[in-house]
């Protein structure tokens, strides 16, 4: 058996062959294209520099990249200064329903973003119920909710849960005798966060802060929503790219190849930073919650209960306003299911295709997911080292810059899928596979080959043996990446809302255009099916998995 | 600089739970004093009571005169040694003995000679620039045991300090615990199962069980007088047969179920004609030879030092529920190996052996408390 000299088309070889394949084709030939058609004239489609040109010279444009850049920073810095103490506080002292908490929690980081800036517009926008209570009863005129400030409120209440669940699963690992020997040498309890706990989450803190920092630069519908005159990167590019003077697609693409290379740099220095920092801990003993009494127990609970408070706010004016009379595109006073009835009526098309599309997507990805983990893993060669680094790929593209290179790709002939079901789901499946890759191949790094080699040894076929054996035991850690991968997938906005046409429109495109219309009924009818299909799915998982969180 | 700890009448209760009902004990300064017990039975509580890190519900601990009862646990001045050692991941070896130094503000030049000198005592200068993930599990304990050392801490304070090390490793960290406890001369309270361990390391032990100290001695005196059938059977193994003491004009004697007699003079006066009795006798502590009680050998090891018989009796000479009876045979001293099936008469060496009253619970040797 010498692999090397013959090669044999076995079935993990031609699995190999077909994954590289299927990212050649649906990855790095449609990142090509775009970086070719970035620098591309749109009139000659000769090669140019003048597309780069033109978005340094003229303020208009690179200011945008100014704006992306102080946005997604302070949402960063301020998704840490809640996230982590938040996190610290719920695990070193009992916080009465901290299992609602978390709940609400996840629920609020895995709702589409736009639906906060939203309702954030109803609550604080001009004609928002606090704006008008405000300047009725006192007379005072509320801050904008618009522009900065507003991107800036809803991108942190919606990711500052990623930092919340990175500490915290940092903090689990945190075994109590590195703090009692802090203590046991003299060390005061403040000194104590800040020379021990602190150093020893702060890896994770910034894993965390990168995956806040990529989320909120790539983030498409809040600014687009709630920005208005604050342009940001996403929204330039999408602004660029759909509109009506043809030939401006090269300059978006433009655009969208300076974005990917910043993530990528980004991406690459916090790989850098997290290997040198990082260390491997256990816990055998982890910290034990501590119960406050009284008046310093009043003051834990408030914070914590204000903060959730504020990130389920979406949520709850969402569902609230869902069953608001309407009048056309108004609300009026007294409740009904007119907008319940409206969107089965118009909209049942969008609902189907969000469920038929994710199915489709989320069945795909888990057979990916699966085939990937293990070949990577177990069979590793050059060729799966390099399918390894390509699934890092859609960490830092944005789903606004996957939606214009899949576009950009396949417009034409032979490899025609503008306009169909089928891009909409190459786009769902290249987009949300991380999630699942990353938790299958966890699991099976826990897996002992020797599993395998026992199945084959009583004669089972290497193929019957991953079937029989190897993947059943892979499915608690594949499964609980896909629930993350089929949430986020059903609320994906950024690439769809580039993708879509009339047949081919989901719930969230369909959110959004009801949006932009103004029909604020029916979008909020919309979303609270969306809300409730993403906690009936997250409830699914927990009854499945038996947990009580979900893993990142 | 380092000092006594006194225990007094201690009580951990957890909720209605109650681990340790009522403790006292003294610990001398300078003495390396040893908690051992099985898993369960408040060693581990009692250390993490003198250490700060679980309250005390009732009595006081004092260091010499203070009591350190409301004393949060990063003001006692106390060295702490962990299971699991207990490194900070994130810093170097260095500057895990620095930790504590730092804290008290030392200067920089009298830190550097205290550590480099410490690193010179427990011998892991060559590794003190490298992260702790990448010493070996011996070499961690010397950094966990420098750190705590270094800061000249009241008390020495250990937990398990070796039990996730091989056991080649084990001996090898507890001589060098011991010598370096010498050198520096710190009272040390040490927890641990290992009855071995215990015996080979301290000054004095303490045997605990169910939140009570059984006995408190030196390892000498718990292994050859042991006070009760608890501490008996506890540290190292211990046969015990059913007896009833009698008294004729040669003076006390003890008979087994089978009639054989055995004259002892240490007995103490307690011991009344008809009185049941359990007698203890380490396997060591047989002789083979023509007169004793007669035995039928169901098994044997070869362990090269000496050959461990185990013994078929009948069943009504000894106490109900042992695991085994044994003999051990000094080879040195024997003339040939026994067969299994082949039956020997045994004969108790009766100055060593023990008499405990029939609840196990009290020693009948004169001058044993």
């Amino acid at each position: 058996m010498n692999k090397k000299r013959h090669f044999k088309l076995d079935f993990w070889s031609i699995i190999t062959l077909i994954i590289v394949i299927v990212f050649a084709i649906f990855l790095v030939y449609p990142l090509f294209s775009l970086f070719l058609s970035g620098f591309k004239d749109p009139g000659t489609q000769n090669f140019t520099l003048n597309n780069f040109l033109k978005f340094f010279q003229k303020k208009y444009y690179y200011r945008t990249l100014g704006h992306s850049f102080l946005v997604t920073t302070c949402t960063t810095l301020l998704a840490v200064a809640i996230g982590a103490p938040l996190a610290y506080l719920t695990t070193v002292y009992k916080v009465k329903c901290k299992g609602l908490i978390d709940i609400l929690i996840i629920i609020s980081m895995l709702s589409p973003p736009f639906i906060g800036a939203y309702s954030w517009i109803i609550l604080g926008g001009r004609s928002g119920v606090i704006t008008k209570f405000f300047a009725s009863v006192f007379g005072i005129e509320t801050p904008s909710i618009y522009g900065f400030g507003g991107i800036l409120l809803v991108l942190t209440l919606k990711l500052y849960p990623y930092i919340y669940l990175y500490t915290t699963g940092a903090l689990k690992k945190v075994d109590s005798s590195l703090s009692e020997a802090a203590e046991s040498l003299g060390c005061n309890p403040i000194r104590k966060v800040t020379t021990v706990i602190l150093p020893l989450i702060t890896p994770t803190i910034l894993a965390g802060s990168l995956l806040v920092f990529m989320n909120a630069l790539a983030d498409f519908g809040t600014p687009m929503l709630i920005g208005e005159g604050y342009t940001v990167m996403p929204v330039l590019i999408y602004n660029e790219f759909i509109s009506e003077m043809g030939g401006q697609a090269n300059f978006a693409a433009a655009l969208a190849v300076i974005l990917v290379i910043i993530t990528g740099f980004m991406f690459l220095g916090q790989k850098y930073v997290v290997n040198k920092k990082s260390f491997t801990m256990s816990s055998l003993r982890p910290i034990q919650a501590k119960q406050l009494h009284g008046g310093k127990n009043l003051l834990l609970h408030i914070p914590i209960y204000f903060i959730v408070f504020l990130s389920i706010i979406p949520q709850a004016i969402v569902f609230y306003t869902s069953f608001k009379a309407t009048n056309g595109a108004m609300f009026t006073d007294g409740f009904s299911l007119e907008s319940y009835k409206s969107i089965f009526h118009n909209l049942g098309k969008p609902i189907l295709n969000t469920y038929k599309f994710g199915f489709t997507a989320i069945i795909i990805i888990v057979l990916l997911a699966m085939f990937i983990a293990y070949i990577t893993t177990r069979k590793k060669s050059p060729l799966t080292g390099m399918i390894d680094s390509m699934t890092m790929f859609p960490y830092i593209i944005p789903g606004s810059v996957l939606g214009i290179t899949l576009l950009l790709a396949f417009n034409k002939k032979p490899l025609l899928l503008s306009g169909t079901a089928v891009i909409i789901i190459v786009a769902f499946v290249v987009r949300r596979l991380p999630y699942t890759l990353r938790s299958s191949a966890a699991i099976l790094y826990q897996i002992s080959p020797s599993m395998e080699e026992a199945a084959i040894s009583l004669g089972d076929s290497p193929l019957k043996t991953f079937f029989k054996v190897t993947a059943i035991m892979m499915l608690p850690g594949v499964l609980s990446g896909a629930i993350l991968s089929w949430i986020t997938i059903i609320n994906e906005l950024s690439a769809s809302v580039i993708l879509y046409t009339g047949d081919t429109r989901t719930m969230s495109v369909s959110i959004y255009t009801e949006v932009i219309r103004a029909s604020y009924g029916t979008a909020a009818a919309l979303a609270s099916i969306l809300t409730l299909t993403t906690i009936a799915s997250l409830l699914i998982f927990f009854k499945l998995s038996g947990k009580k969180e979900i893993s990142l | 600089m380092s000092n006594s700890i006194n225990i007094e009448n201690v009580v951990k209760r957890y909720g209605a739970v109650t681990i340790i009902p009522d403790l006292s004990v003294q610990i001398k300064n300078g003495e390396f004093f040893t908690l051992l017990g099985p898993s369960g039975c408040g060693k581990t509580t009692l250390l993490r009571m003198i250490a700060g890190f679980n309250s005390i519900e009732g009595g006081q601990i004092k260091f010499d005169e203070k009591v350190i009862n409301d004393i949060s646990a990063h003001k006692r001045n106390i060295g702490m040694v962990f299971q699991n050692y207990a490194i900070f991941p994130h810093l170097t070896v260095r500057q895990n003995v620095e930790y504590g130094l730092k804290l008290r503000k030392m200067n920089k030049v009298q830190m550097k000679e205290k550590v480099d000198h410490m690193l010179e005592v427990v011998k892991i200068r060559d590794y003190q620039d490298r992260l702790p993930e990448r010493l070996s599990g011996g070499q961690q304990q010397r950094v966990a045991l420098a750190r705590a050392i270094v800061i000249h801490p009241s008390v020495l304070l250990m937990d398990e300090p070796l039990s996730n090390l091989d056991a080649k490793l084990r001996i090898e960290m507890r001589s060098a615990i011991r010598d370096i406890q010498k050198q520096v001369g710190i009272t040390t309270v040490y927890v641990t199962h290992d009855q071995e361990e215990a015996l080979a390391i301290s000054d004095r032990i303490a045997v605990m069980n169910e939140g009570i100290i059984q006995q408190i001695g030196t390892p000498e005196s718990i292994y050859t007088r042991p006070n009760n059938v608890f501490v008996s059977t506890f540290i190292g193994h211990s046969n015990l047969f059913l007896a009833i003491v009698h008294k004729d004009n040669q003076g006390k004697f003890i008979e087994f179920k089978d009639g054989y007699k055995l004259y002892m003079d240490h007995l103490k006066d307690e011991c009344v004609e008809g009185m049941e009795v359990l007698v203890s006798v380490r396997p060591e502590e047989f002789l083979a030879g023509n007169e004793g009680l007669k035995v039928k050998i169901k098994n044997r090891t070869f362990l090269g030092k000496h050959t461990n018989y185990e013994l078929e009796l009948n069943t009504s000479m000894i106490m109900e529920g042992q695991a085994s009876i044994e003999y051990s045979q000094d080879l040195g001293q024997s003339n040939r190996i026994y067969e299994v099936g082949e039956t020997i008469i045994l004969k108790p060496n009766v100055l060593k052996i023990n008499v405990f009253t029939q609840d196990g619970k009290k020693s009948l040797i004169k001058d044993v408390i």
